[in-house]
């Protein structure tokens, strides 16, 4: 059964708050990961790798620059076609 | 001293004051409870209970106090190596002590250095590479490894932007950090530089790599006696952890915002051997010009100095060369010297060395009694020296010396007067 949104966007929470230290309550939808989330570009590779392990996905490079918020990522990991 | 012996280096520029510091080490989280321990004799040295320390000729260390993360938020230290860590911790304590000065962040320089920088960090990173593949590195690896991480981490934290700087002389290494803010105050391109060493080796390579250098002490079943400056036993050098910070300013802008001096960088000191890779000159020429340099550089004479904090690391080589060192450039002034040797309490800092060694000189001639050297029983026939052992001796009034010396050939001599 695939994940739903909610779902993934309990376990990137958990993946911020890991590597930012952000409450996991505040990781929402519209959050940006670089302006309100204390993700730097380097975090963001962190965050990534996570996600792939997390979900099963992989993630080009080129594709992380289009993932400004955390609905930008939980879109695309949704796409991706994550299954539980 | 004719005119064609003389140092070249003189002093100029702007008088120099110490207005904070900061340390962890392996016998105090801090500067006060080091300098307690420093008094007591407390040794800061023990046995390694690592699995991977079971096979290594040396299993005997000098471990940290307290461990960073009682001091750092998670998430701050996930990012950091433990050096930077440690660097973080000392530089803000210094920084506080000095009353965190409002000085305009383009007129604040830093200072820092390491002899090995995140080492631990580079072979556990190999570790993951090897185990895991190239995906699972860390975006952090490279900051956390370089050399400079240290003295940029500090620069991030106080927003630093006169200059930040990382001499790498081995562990002559911190001495070298506070010599290059002397200078960077003294010719007008700072009015502060928070100036540090920091050092956390203790991994199974590095204790490897030095014991394979017949460099360290084995004395395994006694760590407690096996840091023994000056001993006729002495068997090499116990590897410490642990770094120091000193908040420099120029003497006019400290005096200027009504701060607490607590002493003087008077004068440094410089030479290098030309001699070995490692092993000290056994005449101890490159100590002896560096010393004649560094009373030069202050405009002192041998008998105005009161109290030098040695270098000597415990090794059978290196003691007796900085002793023979300071004899010939005191002569029969060294009899009114008070020599202490404090690795036999903290075991060897490395490239933290010269900071915390030069923060407990400002301490003993500021408070006026120098801390003893510990397991001197029995003293080598070739060190002519007045050395404190067992209990702290009272100091006359008067400037200091503290002497770092690293594998290279690096001599750094610091001249500290106080407040």
């Amino acid at each position: 059964m695939a994940l739903s949104q909610q779902e993934i966007l309990a376990g990137l929470a958990e993946i911020v708050n890991e590597v930012a230290g952000i409450p996991a309550s505040d990781v929402q939808m519209d959050k940006s990961f670089t302006d309100d989330l204390d993700v730097d570009s380097l975090s963001m590779v962190e965050v990534v790798v996570a996600a792939e392990e997390k979900f099963g996905v992989r993630i080009p490079d080129d594709d992380v620059k289009n993932l400004k918020t955390v609905g930008d990522a939980v879109t695309y990991i949704e796409k991706a076609g994550v299954t539980a | 001293m004719d005119a064609a012996t003389e140092p070249v280096q003189s002093r100029q520029g702007r008088q120099v004051v110490v207005t904070g510091l900061g340390a962890t080490t392996p016998i105090g989280g801090d500067v006060a409870s080091t300098w307690q321990g420093l008094l007591a004799g407390r040794s800061g040295v023990g046995v390694l209970t690592e699995e991977w320390a079971a096979d290594l000729p040396v299993r005997i260390a000098a471990r940290i106090e307290v461990e960073p993360l009682e001091v750092l938020e998670r998430v701050e230290a996930r990012t950091l190596d433990r050096s930077q860590q440690f660097a973080i911790i000392a530089a803000r304590e210094a920084w506080a002590q000095a009353g965190r000065p409002e000085v305009d962040k383009e007129r604040l320089g830093v200072v820092f250095a390491s002899g090995i920088g995140g080492v631990t960090t580079l072979l556990n990173s190999y570790d993951t590479l090897r185990e895991k593949g190239a995906r699972r590195v860390s975006p952090h690896t490279v900051p956390m490894l370089m050399p400079n991480g240290p003295a940029a981490a500090v620069g991030l934290d106080l927003q630093a932007r006169a200059g930040v700087h990382t001499p790498v002389s081995a562990c002559a290494s911190g001495a070298e950090a506070i010599a290059v803010g002397l200078e960077m105050i003294r010719g007008g391109r700072a009015d502060v530089v928070v100036c540090g060493g920091t050092e956390a080796a203790i991994h199974p390579l590095p204790l490897a790599a030095f014991a394979a250098m017949r460099a360290m002490s084995t004395r395994n079943d006694e760590p407690l006696r096996a840091s023994r400056p000056y001993d006729k036993a002495r068997d090499g050098f116990i590897m410490g952890e642990g770094a120091g910070a000193v908040v420099l300013e120029a003497a006019e802008y400290a005096q200027a915002r009504g701060a607490t001096i607590l002493g003087e960088i008077a004068g440094v000191g410089i030479s290098s051997d030309g001699y070995h890779i490692a092993a000290p000159d056994p005449e101890g020429r490159g100590v002896v010009r560096a010393l004649q340099a560094a009373l030069s550089n202050a405009g002192l004479a041998p008998s105005d100095i009161t109290h030098i904090n040695a270098h000597a690391t415990s090794t059978p080589a290196g003691d007796v060369a900085e002793a023979k060192a300071i004899r010939e450039v005191f002569g029969a002034a060294a009899d009114g010297v008070v020599v202490t040797a404090p690795k036999s309490t903290f075991g060897h800092l490395l490239g933290a060395a010269g900071v915390v060694e030069a923060i407990a000189t400002l301490l003993s001639i500021n408070e006026h009694i120098v801390p003893p050297t510990l397991n001197l029983d029995d003293k080598d026939d070739d060190v002519d020296l007045d050395v404190v052992t067992v209990d702290p001796r009272p100091l006359r009034p008067g400037p200091a010396l503290s002497n770092a010396f690293g594998f290279g050939g690096h001599n750094v001599v610091l001249v500290i007067k106080p407040a």
